[in-house]
């Protein structure tokens, strides 16, 4: 095995899709001549990642994160690059790969619908053939971290989206994977819930030394869990390196929130981002900061001044809206 | 070995309990079944009749035992169709059962299997409630009897290869439903579902002798109303066998160059 948990080289997936016109008559020509066009979903990506590391893997939607999770995962074939994931090539799926790693994503119901989800985790423990002894206690530990016991005997048609996903993170960590990839895990939860799983998520990446691979469009998932972020768009790595240098890195601005002794306009001084009476945020250029901060503080009456970095969903915003 | 003994096991058992859970459905659905075998029935008995009590060897009496053990023979034959594969690519189910270690096929099989014994408990009350309506004429010897209740495990494995591989074309095209509907219409004349084969002219015959059809419905019917010699029992099961074998090749050719074209595209 080699020394990364994942090792991606110039990975890439070209979809090939069919083409046409609306209309009777482009549908009559695409009979004759059909017309295809290639889609690079992943246009070349690398890099690698430690064990026992948890990376957020952001951007926005069509980027081509799920395509390259998908693939690291064993499901899609690259069209051209290398991955080796846990030391295998992940579409082969060979017994052992699959065996050590688990792919959740948001909305997906894998348990037994009509039946309690003890019975689908009892599945699950014959899939993956788990020891009796070692599935037992897993199941319990996990069932009490997740604070679900009384829930473990209603069928899964009757709990709702948050018990679901909580059974569902259950049901597919029961084989203690050392690979995780998480595709918006909390999407359509409440944030108690979504604060749930991610204490989840974090005391089974220390408990059992797991690799992490996560997309959220939940900044708070990403800030809790990852130190270390790859922001992907278009296809292509846009950033690999800590979330805090992703501020540093893309955020051209800061933002000074004020409160006033009486409200008064500034917009003179930046751009007004919030204004309610005697407590205003504006944003400025990172480069102003020191001055606007001074010019503020001698020309107008100010009780309190904060300078913050904007964020970071603010940020990540900003870079995929200019890319 | 005991591992995917205890998947097939566990599978199978999970079938048992989410399908005790839609036993009215279950049964309602058998019932609705009924409608097709018994039109053939009475238009058959009909015909016997006409001709002087017996037409292809099938008096009313046997017609009766073929229709009534064709109700079994249809519900054993329930495998997973094109559609569910289309179903479950849009669902992203099929994704989510690649990332298992362990084929899909075991799983489909095994759950499959499941069904079928809560299928063959809810089929008895109604199938004695059909015997006592039509008098069935039907007195197998414990041959028959085996060889019957080994070949609707043959006609069930067979018709879930064969769909399978039907199933499969979604890899290339997630409108697999127009092909299955040919399928079925081939099926229907050449296996003995709409007719027993003694009753099919020579050409149909000769062309049903090729494919796998009879296989999976008219053979498991015959090996227990049909007075099928020995030889005939036994060799039937030996094509069924050979059947399956085919068919496991096949999906294994076809599933190794389809799984490449997997777009993933669901969920």
């Amino acid at each position: 095995m080699s020394a990364s948990a994942i090792q991606v080289t110039d990975l890439r997936k070209v979809y090939t899709v069919p083409e046409r016109e609306a209309g009777l008559q482009a549908a009559l020509r695409s009979l004759i001549r059909p017309r295809v066009r290639e889609v690079q979903a992943v246009a070349g990506v690398s890099f690698q990642i430690a064990p026992g590391e948890i990376v957020g893997f952001l951007g926005p939607n069509g980027a081509g994160k799920t395509t390259t999770l998908k693939m690291l995962a064993g499901l899609l074939h690259p069209t051209s690059g290398e991955a080796r994931v846990l030391g295998y090539v992940p579409h082969r799926r060979e017994r052992a790969f699959l065996s050590q790693m688990t792919l959740v994503m948001g909305n997906r119901n894998q348990l037994q619908w009509d039946l309690p989800a003890a019975d689908s985790f009892e599945l699950q423990r014959a899939i993956y053939r788990i020891p009796p002894a070692e599935f037992r206690a897993t199941r319990d530990a996990f069932i009490e971290l997740m604070e679900v016991g009384s829930l473990i005997s209603k069928p899964v048609r009757n709990l709702s989206l948050g018990e679901r996903m909580k059974m569902e993170i259950i049901g597919a960590l029961l084989h203690r994977p050392g690979l995780l990839f998480l595709d918006e895990p909390t999407i359509g939860l409440d944030v108690t819930m979504q604060r749930r799983i991610r204490n989840f998520i974090a005391s089974y990446n220390q408990r059992y030394g797991a690799t992490v691979m996560l997309t959220s469009h939940y900044m708070a998932d990403v800030e809790a869990l990852c130190r270390r972020v790859i922001v992907i768009h278009h296809g292509r790595v846009l950033y690999d390196g800590p979330l805090s240098g992703l501020v540093d890195r893309f955020a051209t601005y800061r933002q000074i929130s004020l409160s006033l002794s009486e409200p008064a306009d500034l917009s003179a001084y930046g751009e007004v981002v919030a204004n309610a009476g005697t407590r205003v945020t504006l944003r400025v250029p990172k480069a102003e900061i020191s001055l606007l901060s001074a010019r503020l503080l001698a020309e107008q009456s100010i009780a309190d001044l904060t300078i913050e970095e904007p964020p970071i969903d603010d940020v990540i915003e900003r870079v995929f809206a200019t890319e | 070995m005991g591992g995917i003994l205890d998947l097939y096991w566990s599978m199978a058992r999970t079938a048992v309990l989410a399908q005790f859970q839609y036993r009215v459905a279950n049964y309602f659905y058998m019932i609705g079944m009924i409608a097709e075998p018994l039109i053939y029935l009475v238009v058959w008995s009909s015909v016997a009749v006409a001709q002087g009590g017996m037409v292809g060897g099938y008096t009313p009496g046997t017609f009766a035992a073929y229709y009534i053990v064709w109700t079994l023979v249809r519900n054993m034959n329930i495998v997973i169709t094109p559609y569910a594969w289309e179903w479950r690519i849009k669902q992203g189910e099929l994704s989510a059962a690649l990332l298992r270690p362990v084929h899909l096929l075991h799983t489909d099989i095994a759950y499959f299997a499941g069904w079928k014994f809560v299928v063959i408990l809810l089929w008895f009350p109604l199938a004695a409630l059909l015997a006592l309506i039509f008098r069935p004429t039907l007195n197998p010897s414990l041959l028959e009897v085996g060889v019957f209740a080994l070949a609707i495990w043959g006609a069930f494995l067979i018709r879930m290869l064969l769909l399978w591989l039907m199933g499969m074309v979604t890899f290339w095209t997630t409108r697999v439903s127009a092909l299955y509907e040919l399928y079925f219409a081939v099926e229907l004349i050449l296996s003995g579902r709409l007719v027993p084969m003694s009753l099919l002219p020579d050409w149909a015959r000769n062309l049903a002798g090729w494919l796998p059809f009879q296989w999976t419905f008219g053979f498991p019917i015959e090996a227990l109303v049909g007075q099928l010699p020995p030889e005939q029992l036994l060799g039937g099961l030996l094509i069924q066998l050979l059947w399956i074998g085919l068919g496991l090749l096949l999906v294994q050719l076809v599933w190794r160059v389809g799984i490449r074209r997997y777009g993933a595209v669901g969920g």
